[in-house]
């Protein structure tokens, strides 16, 4: 095995870490703000990358997709707040579970409503196309190395939101206290949906950003918002930086797991049984690390106040 | 503890679904003695979790891995019948049999092995923690099952006959669903004496106060593991019937939004209710095959109902009927 090879798949895990994080950075402000726990954020996932392609496929931009992504999701997600999720901040987790599961049913057919059951293309923009050389010999896709960019800006740009501004010194008070600041005179309704919103922007840019190199369907969003899930829980649910250090562990994990246990258990059993073997054992791979994570830390790496 | 008011709607509900096959089969439409079935089917399943989610508080959002689990082993015994394969070579050689009895016992055994680790990690936390972590360890299971050729991987296993039950033939769908109801019958009982036995009154106290619990010297995890796992048999024991019911073992029946639809048919009849579940399976069957009927679109408006069930109709279907639950 080459190691230019083996820095391909590092980054490959290190992209599908950052866009996990896009994900998981929605979901844990969410929680660790309202107490909401939200499965139709695949949702806002999915309508980013068809808000995206649609867009641009009519206007042949996809930086204006882009941008439609970012504003159709974050819509998405603030009509969402008012209309159904504002109404679920003091139900029990059931009925949280239970309402946003029925979101996904509506928000899934209704996109097949919309454009059809046929999976859309999104291509990546020219700028952004061909690969670079890395230093070791290993030629790397742009586009992904623009996702990884992206991720980290977004990360900062989260890190300064929350610590520097006025907003987020209010979402850090809405974190640890919630009614003082209602008594304080914080807007406490305005505050959730902007915050709902900003997870839900955070998501379809994921969905966007992802649908350039994936087929852009319907029910693309969940099995991105299980992993996002186990991202949370390994990170402690409601810190921003668990969810950052959670991401980057599962992708780099699942990525390598997937590149080199079917190599490892090819050497040990012969190629054929060790391949399926390993790939049926790296398909579990993360989950397996979560359940020993969980063992030693139930509350997660990095447990915020909750 | 009675159930008066809830009580007359238990039998009305267990008689209509009796009814339902004759009713078919007397107005010429054998297809509902399929649904019939289903709807006990689900209901089973459904009952089981009801354990765990009603009872106990568990708020599990991976209860479809033991319905695969159960699936997978009537799938698993039936291909190993047709190959005339043993089950086990090592230690010992075991014989698969197309026998129910045997099948719903290895369904129950295995999950039950299953849900006792998941839930040794999974309850050493709680709330959301929770219903991640059971959701993210049934994800485990059925990408296992689809990355796994041994057992159809991605494509399933079909079930070229369907089990055997000494006496009868379960081949005639009539009889198939007479041992879906009795089966359901029997839960249902077992359900209602393990509620009303001192071990349903500790799970009952570890949901809704758990430091009164520890402090009458009952440790809640114990009594919640127990729960747990007994849950998961009886939904073990309905994916095993299901299976049998469409001779075909899914990799679906593994799936997160099977896992959904379990925990919707208990928040749809009434969660916590004896006959919550069966409630909620027969009306979940009935908007599906109804709404399916008149629309391709039908899942988005069952989640429209959905929605409005948990914003305006808390209590589900039997707390429409009969009121407020019992306290707690």
């Amino acid at each position: 095995m080459s190691s230019a090879l083996f820095i391909e798949q590092m980054l490959n895990g290190l992209q599908f870490g950052v866009m996990l994080f896009l994900m998981a950075a929605g979901l844990t402000l969410i929680f660790g703000v309202m107490g909401l726990i939200n499965l139709a954020h695949g949702s806002f996932y999915m309508v980013g990358a068809f808000a995206c392609a649609a867009v641009a496929a009519a206007t042949g931009s996809f930086w204006l997709g882009l941008a439609a992504s970012l504003a159709a999701a974050a819509a998405a997600g603030a009509i969402v707040e008012l209309l159904v999720v504002r109404r679920l901040y003091d139900r029990d987790h059931l009925d949280q579970v239970l309402a946003t599961f029925a979101l996904i049913l509506i928000f899934s057919e209704g996109t097949r409503w919309l454009f059809g059951s046929f999976p859309l293309y999104l291509d990546i923009p020219p700028v952004l196309a061909g690969a670079v050389d890395l230093p070791g010999g290993a030629r790397y896709q742009l586009y992904r190395l623009a996702i990884i960019a992206v991720g980290v800006a977004v990360a900062a740009g989260l890190y300064l939101l929350i610590s520097k501004t006025r907003l987020g010194m209010q979402i850090r008070a809405g974190q640890s206290d919630r009614e003082m600041i209602g008594a304080l005179g914080v807007d406490i309704r305005t505050l959730y949906t902007i915050v709902f919103a900003l997870g839900a922007a955070l998501a379809g840019l994921a969905g966007a950003l992802v649908g350039a190199l994936q087929s852009v369907q319907v029910g693309m969003g969940e099995p991105v918002l299980i992993l996002a899930f186990v991202v949370i829980v390994i990170g402690g649910i409601g810190s921003i930086k668990g969810a950052l250090v959670g991401a980057i562990l599962v992708g780099l994990v699942d990525t390598l797991g997937r590149f080199l246990l079917p190599k490892a258990f090819a050497l040990a059993m012969g190629a054929s049984q060790g391949a399926t073997v390993g790939a049926a054992l790296a398909s579990m791979l993360i989950y397996i690390v979560m359940a020993l994570i969980l063992a030693f830390r139930p509350q997660g790496l990095f447990a915020a106040n909750t | 503890m009675t159930m008066s008011r809830e009580t007359p709607i238990n039998l009305v509900l267990a008689a209509l679904l009796f009814a339902m096959p004759f009713a078919a089969l007397a107005l010429d439409e054998p297809f509902y003695v399929t649904l019939a079935t289903h709807m006990a089917v689900l209901a089973l399943a459904a009952v089981g979790l009801n354990l765990a989610l009603g009872l106990g508080g568990l708020v599990s959002f991976g209860h479809a891995a033991f319905f695969g689990l159960g699936g997978y082993a009537a799938g698993i015994l039936s291909t190993h019948v047709l190959n005339m394969q043993p089950l086990l070579t090592w230690p010992l050689e075991i014989g698969a049999s197309d026998q129910m009895p045997v099948i719903w016992l290895v369904a129950i055994a295995v999950s039950g092995l299953v849900a006792l680790a998941i839930g040794a990690i999974s309850l050493r936390t709680s709330g959301v923690y929770f219903i991640m972590i059971t959701l993210a360890f049934a994800q485990m299971i059925y990408y296992f099952a689809i990355s796994w050729p041994a057992y159809g991987g991605e494509d399933g296993l079909s079930i070229a006959t369907r089990g055997a039950f000494p006496g009868v033939n379960t081949a005639v769908p009539l009889t198939f669903f007479l041992v879906c109801y009795a089966v359901l019958v029997a839960v249902l009982v077992l359900f209602a004496l393990v509620r009303d036995s001192r071990f349903g009154a500790a799970l009952q106290a570890s949901r809704q106060n758990e430091t009164r619990l520890a402090a009458v010297g009952i440790g809640p995890f114990p009594v919640r593991l127990a729960a747990f796992v007994l849950s998961a048999m009886i939904t073990a024991l309905a994916g095993a019937l299901y299976a049998d019911l469409n001779r075909f073992a899914s990799p679906s029946m593994l799936s997160w939004q099977m896992s959904g639809e379990l925990i919707v048919l208990i928040i749809l009849g009434g969660t916590g209710r004896l006959f919550g579940p069966v409630a909620g399976a027969m009306l979940f069957v009935l908007i599906e095959s109804v709404l399916g009927g008149l629309t391709e679109r039908w899942q988005f408006f069952l989640g429209l109902i959905l929605l409005g069930v948990v914003l305006f109709a808390r209590g589900g279907l039997i707390g429409l009927v009969a009121g407020k639950p019992r306290h707690g």
